[in-house]
């Protein structure tokens, strides 16, 4: 089985349940070293999302993905707003209009959405940001022909976690200096929990 | 969490409905979005400024919408900064063909979506330039971080790039005295106690009762700096001190001072605080050309300050001194 608008929808709409489960928690991430909207931000987008998947058709996971960015881009605001905003439209862009997507082209989708989130936020690995979940993220994908999604689960988790120990150098936190040590980045969180689904997706359809 | 709203997900838009609803002569809002702009926009033949972000710092900005200020205000949700559509809705809504000017103050998000906004109506055609303020002293500019943060000392690059747009000047003069004012612009805060944001319920951080934040920004997270409690005139040397020589003021320099609240401080405290900044000024041989003491930038219900000073010139003078009719700043 493949990956397919279904399972492009599959992924968004169960994390939007997760992001209005978490809100609470990512916002208290985004108060310790932020401004405390992290949670909020996404729970409101992704609702507003989770409307649209659940009237509008789509023919192709290319086109699922640029209008979840364009909702995204409109509804979230803040920094991650932008951020998931253009990762989800590069990806569609990436996907042109293939009907099933195979594991690469997923990989090299997702690559793109680094890409641009690299543009967009002029971060680099280790600033405290969501690209420290990213990077590897993909990385992972690139290298590995199957993908063992346990293993994916396991890493993306790491370096969530690992976000703990980094000074930050982009976004909000970086104005505490070096008192955002000690805390997990709020948008390394978020993105965290979007691969998990991701994988879980990706699993249930063998990929 | 002790608030008069309705409900924490609709703040924003019954905010902007309640400030347009008060002074029709002055403002009308973009219909679906929550832009003001001024009752006349587009004026046709003046460059047209907007600014914006996050709610939660009224009457920031649009307080500022008016003859010789603002054209635009776009109002994010609470401490969030407002999306790319919200900001290019103002955009189209103020462009009155010479192009239209961005004050952006430099956070992550607001540079991001003001950069995408930008993009938008570049596509279109309309000419925008972009100015970011970063008055914030309590923060260190580094080329590997975001750089200091655009706070309470934004209000004066309205005021000036306002006065100069209103003159019939090209976007490239009003973007280049934005700019001379951020460079001759500082601000330094302190809170005494945390603001919430409605959605969230609980405030952004704790403090003891014998305990100050000093470095604080404007979105109810912490500063730089906590301490033990102070007198108004030690809180105004240390806040006062930063900002001096964050300017490399001397001698005869002539500044503007502005003396903010931040939501919960009485104006008899700011007044106090105005009482020492005034006299080591003094002691320090800068003149002062105008002070501005009240609420500017706010915080919601933050109680403390923020001090800023504006090195003036001659072009920056006559820009301050001209006449400004907005709901939150006349001169
Ligand atoms: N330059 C950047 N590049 C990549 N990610 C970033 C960057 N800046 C911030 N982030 C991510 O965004 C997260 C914060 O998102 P959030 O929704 O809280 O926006 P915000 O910073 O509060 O925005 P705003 O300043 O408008 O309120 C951070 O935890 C971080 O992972
Ligand atoms: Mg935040």
């Amino acid at each position: 089985m493949a990956f397919t608008v279904d399972e492009a929808k599959l992924w968004l709409i169960n994390l939007n349940k997760i992001y209005q489960q978490e809100k609470m928690y990512l916002s208290e991430l985004d108060q310790a070293i932020g401004d405390g909207d992290h949670g909020i931000n996404m729970a409101r987008g992704f609702n507003e999302l989770n409307k649209k998947l659940e009237t509008a058709e789509y023919h192709t996971t290319a086109d699922l993905f640029k209008d979840a960015g364009m909702v995204l881009l409109s509804k979230v605001g803040g920094a991650s707003g932008p951020l998931y905003g253009t990762a989800f439209i590069k990806a569609g862009g990436a996907l042109k209009d293939k009907e099933e997507v195979t594991k690469e082209e997923l990989a090299a989708a997702l690559f793109e959405s680094l890409e641009g989130l690299k543009l967009r936020g002029k971060a680099r690995l280790e600033d405290k940001t969501m690209l420290d979940v990213w990077i590897p993220a993909i990385e992972f994908l690139q290298n590995h022909p199957k993908v063992d999604w346990d293993e994916f689960k396991k890493l993306v988790k790491e370096k969530m976690e690992g976000t703990k120990k980094l000074e930050a150098k982009k976004g909000r936190a970086s104005y505490l200096g070096i008192r955002s040590v000690g805390h997990i980045d709020p948008g390394a969180a978020s993105s965290y929990l979007l691969f998990v689904e991701l994988a879980r997706v990706c699993e249930g359809v063998g990929l | 969490m002790k608030k008069l709203i309705n409900d924490p997900e609709s703040v924003v838009s019954e905010m902007v409905a309640g400030f347009v609803a008060a002074y029709p002569k002055k403002v009308k809002q973009v219909p679906g979005t929550n832009v003001v702009v001024r009752a006349d926009a587009p004026v046709q033949g003046k460059v047209g400024i907007v600014s914006g972000g996050g709610s939660g710092h009224e009457p920031a900005h649009g307080g500022y919408v008016g003859k010789g200020m603002l054209d635009g205000a776009v109002a994010g949700e609470v401490f969030t900064s407002p999306t790319p559509d919200q900001v290019f809705e103002a955009i189209k809504a103020v462009d009155g063909g010479k192009g239209v000017l961005l004050v952006i103050k430099n956070y992550t998000g607001d540079v991001m979506n003001f950069e995408m906004a930008a993009e938008l109506a570049e596509v279109e055609g309309i000419k925008v330039e972009k100015v970011i303020v970063n008055d914030d002293a309590a923060v260190e500019n580094s080329t590997y971080t975001v750089g200091k943060r655009g706070i309470a000392g934004t209000v004066l690059v309205h005021k000036i790039a306002g006065a100069l747009a209103e003159t019939g000047a090209t976007l490239e003069e009003v973007a280049a005295v934005a700019n001379k004012v951020v460079a001759n612009l500082s601000t330094m805060g302190m809170a005494l106690s945390p603001s919430t944001i409605p959605a969230a319920g609980k405030p952004g951080f704790t403090i003891d009762e014998n305990e100050m934040e000093i470095g604080t920004g404007i979105h109810g997270e912490p500063g730089i700096e906590r301490s033990e409690i102070k007198t108004a005139d030690e809180v105004a040397d240390i806040l006062l001190n930063k900002v001096v020589n964050q300017l490399h003021l001397e001698k005869n320099n002539e500044v503007a001072v502005m003396i903010n609240g931040l939501g919960a401080t009485p104006l008899m405290e700011l007044y106090i605080v105005n009482n020492r900044v005034s006299s080591v000024l003094k002691e320090m041989d800068i003149s002062v050309r105008e002070t501005f003491i009240g609420e500017y930038m706010t915080s919601l219900e933050m109680a403390g300050c923020s001090i800023t000073l504006l090195r003036l010139d001659q072009q920056l003078s006559e820009l301050l001194d001209a006449q400004a009719d907005t709901i939150a700043f006349k001169k």
